[in-house]
């Protein structure tokens, strides 16, 4: 790829950190959109002086859904050669303090599946009129398939992959690539100290697949790979039996 | 969920501690953990390589500091860096030394982080020429107990500054550190190599070279005795022109598994000992070669730690002034070779005068340091060690330690009464602790 910008959204999560971090190695520009601007500043300033290259923070709120358009118009304006995409944000609360909790739920769904599905539909014309660019989204095994410890969280990623597909369809005529990585378990602060875990993949791993991914504008894909067996045997299981199952 | 069940070790594995770890990922994630309350405290925890328990609170929690590791700004007129506390050596060497700077301190590995340089008042090899970390900050932002951010440094809140230089964590969690990296003209040092014979040469050659080389080191057989005692290698070292052919840098390796307790003893390390002094010719050599090669050597093997076997090491290092030093370090010297405790290579160095804080190590003299594996006598051992120091009007390094008593630091740390005084200031219900400071009763002795 020859350099262009990275429009990362929802960037102080770590994978998103490390996204842009490995972007930046490859010479290209980030923008770092987000709420925490001080945590963005702080970012943005390590990348410009480990990288040499422009970094900027940029105030975004995935649920003020009538910002996304001049967010997108600006970040174009700014960018240096092709802007490509990175939506990186969630909101995954645990899923006992939503059963009680419908406001929470909805939080997390509007930020999850509403949010991205509104800067993503800003985008498109923005994408279709530069005619390249990739765009990868962070999605989840979560969204696979709707489990009792997971459910609301995974059925709004279930949405974005949805979404995402159709997306695909609609910019692959543009030259633009669509990917969906749906990462399974990645050492960030969503997973630090749960039980179970197993195979804990780096955030700087992660991210240097999804780049990786973006270059050859692949569509789907799991990381670590082997969560594509993982969830196809999980996606297997009758409903009859995965009703009984506590997972 | 925020904190995590886990087992944490000192870099010798000696000590251990069962530990509620939370790891913030940004700002706002420290202050809502220090916000969590535990009654055995908290602590912060960087690379983990001090060797003992400064950074471990067996029982309670610590704080790691790893992912708060980013460079916020670098002005290449001053070579004024800030930086997250988690930021390590490595980081800044790498992205630095190709651009002109150097760390104007560092320790023997890379892996330490800035927030633990500073914790330490860690020195390097040039601290006769300019001071310990702790010499070159500017400014440092501190989480306090309260959760405030305090920035502190030798103009503004003076006491803090000094107590939190060489504090061991114990004022509060430093988020940032302001200091200056120094130009150099290469990444290169010219290093020169030269045999020195027993221990009076080596101190006769390091006052001959402590005021005039940037960089200086001994390597000392730790099992020579006799005649020979002391005997080992003088590096000194200055930063070449950008004209010189380094040797190659070397590609790290790994020690793969725990060795085998019976790996290391005196036969085998004083094969390894002897190879290393015969390694440079009689009449000495002077080459360049890549700075980390010079100030880390033991970074290219990575989990060094692990040839000590399961039971682990320890590390002993001590400095004593000039007018006791031949007398102290001799006598010190004497005792392990007695012992034939297995050890590498002992490290000789001098240091320039005091640091800036109130617990920092460094005062005018020669420092020694090396390892012992983690064995029965090992214990007394370092009990006589610590005996020799104090009669010596010495002091042992905490970032080394892992067993000195109580007494003997109150003995060799006359700022320990400052100290305490600004802690009962700051954090007067010991939201911050560590098995360091409860054995050696830092913030007081345990009631």
């Amino acid at each position: 790829m020859s350099a262009a910008t990275w429009l990362v959204l929802g960037a102080s999560s770590p994978v998103a950190r490390a996204f842009a971090a490995a972007a930046a190695a490859d010479g290209h520009g980030v923008l770092l959109a987000g709420r925490d601007l001080d945590d963005l500043e702080r970012t943005a300033g390590d990348i410009a002086i480990r990288h040499g290259v422009a970094a900027e923070a940029v105030a975004f709120d995935a649920t003020d859904y009538d910002s996304h358009g001049d967010i997108i118009a600006s970040c174009r304006a700014k960018a240096a050669g092709t802007l490509n995409l990175f939506l990186a944000f969630a909101m995954m609360p645990e899923q006992a303090d939503m059963e009680g909790d419908f406001a929470l739920a909805r939080a997390t769904i509007e930020a999850t599946y509403v949010g991205a599905a509104s800067v993503l539909s800003a985008a498109v014309p923005m994408l279709e009129a530069q005619g390249r660019g990739h765009v990868v989204v962070l999605g989840s095994v979560a969204g696979d398939r709707g489990r009792l410890k997971n459910y609301v969280y995974g059925s709004a990623k279930a949405g974005l992959h949805t979404f995402v597909q159709g997306l695909r369809a609609r910019l692959s005529s543009a030259g633009v690539s669509v990917t969906t990585v749906k990462p399974g378990f990645i050492d960030t602060g969503m997973t630090w100290g749960q039980p179970g875990l197993f195979l804990v993949a780096s955030p700087e791993a992660c991210a240097r697949a999804c780049l990786r991914y973006a270059e050859r504008g692949a569509d789907v894909r799991y990381f670590p790979w082997f969560w594509w067996g993982i969830m196809a045997i999980i996606k297997a299981i009758p409903e009859r039996i995965f009703k009984r199952l506590s997972i | 969920m925020m904190w995590k069940e886990m087992t944490l070790t000192g870099w010798g594995r000696s000590s251990r501690a069962t530990v509620a770890a939370g790891r913030p990922e940004r700002a706002r994630d420290l202050t809502a953990l220090l916000g969590d309350h535990h009654a055995r405290g908290v602590i912060a925890y960087g690379s983990g390589r001090s060797y003992g328990d400064a950074p471990l609170n067996d029982g309670g929690q610590v704080l790691l500091t790893g992912r708060l590791n980013r460079l916020l700004s670098f002005d290449a007129d001053t070579g004024e860096l800030v930086c997250e506390a988690g930021v390590t050596f490595a980081d800044l060497q790498r992205v630095f030394l190709p651009r002109g700077f150097c760390v104007p301190v560092t320790p023997g590995t890379a892996f330490a982080t800035i927030g633990g340089a500073v914790a330490n008042d860690v020195h390097g090899k040039n601290h006769d020429r300019v001071g310990s970390f702790g010499d070159h900050v500017l400014w440092l932002d501190l989480v306090l107990a309260s959760g405030a951010v305090e920035r502190v440094s030798p103009d503004h809140h003076p006491e803090l500054f000094a107590a939190t230089i060489g504090g061991v964590g114990l004022t509060g969690v430093i988020l940032h550190v302001c200091f200056r990296m120094i130009p150099v003209p290469s990444p290169w040092l010219t290093v020169r190599e030269q045999r020195i014979a027993d221990l009076d040469g080596f101190f006769d050659a390091f006052e001959s070279v402590r005021d005039e080389a940037d960089y200086s080191v001994g390597w000392i057989d730790g099992l020579a005795r006799g005649r020979r005692l002391g005997r080992g290698i003088l590096e000194t070292a200055a930063f070449a022109d950008g004209a010189v052919r380094p040797v190659a840098a070397r590609r790290p390796r790994r020690v793969p598994v725990d060795l085998p307790g019976i790996a290391l003893n005196p036969l085998s390390v004083a094969l390894f000992n002897r190879l290393y002094y015969r390694r440079v010719p009689a009449r000495g050599r002077s080459r360049a070669v890549p700075a980390e090669r010079f100030f880390y050597p033991l970074d290219g093997l990575h989990d060094w730690n692990r040839i000590y076997g399961k039971r682990g090491f320890y590390q002993f290092q001590c400095v004593i002034p000039d007018d006791a030093a031949r007398a102290g370090i001799r006598l010190a010297l004497e005792e392990i070779g007695a012992a034939r405790s297995a050890s590498f290579l002992a490290v000789l160095k001098t240091l320039g005068g005091a640091g800036r804080g109130h617990l920092s190590f460094p005062m005018r003299g020669y420092t020694l340091a090396l390892d012992f594996p983690r064995r029965d006598k090992a214990g007394a051992l370092l009990v006589r060690l610590e005996r020799i120091v104090l009669d010596h009007g010495g002091r042992v390094y905490l970032a080394k330690d892992a067993v000195l008593s109580a007494d003997g630091f109150a003995a060799m740390y006359p700022g320990l009464a400052d100290l305490r005084a600004v802690l009962a200031e700051v954090d007067p219900d010991r939201r911050f602790q560590s098995d360091l400071a409860r054995r050696l009763g830092i913030a007081g002795r345990e009631s």
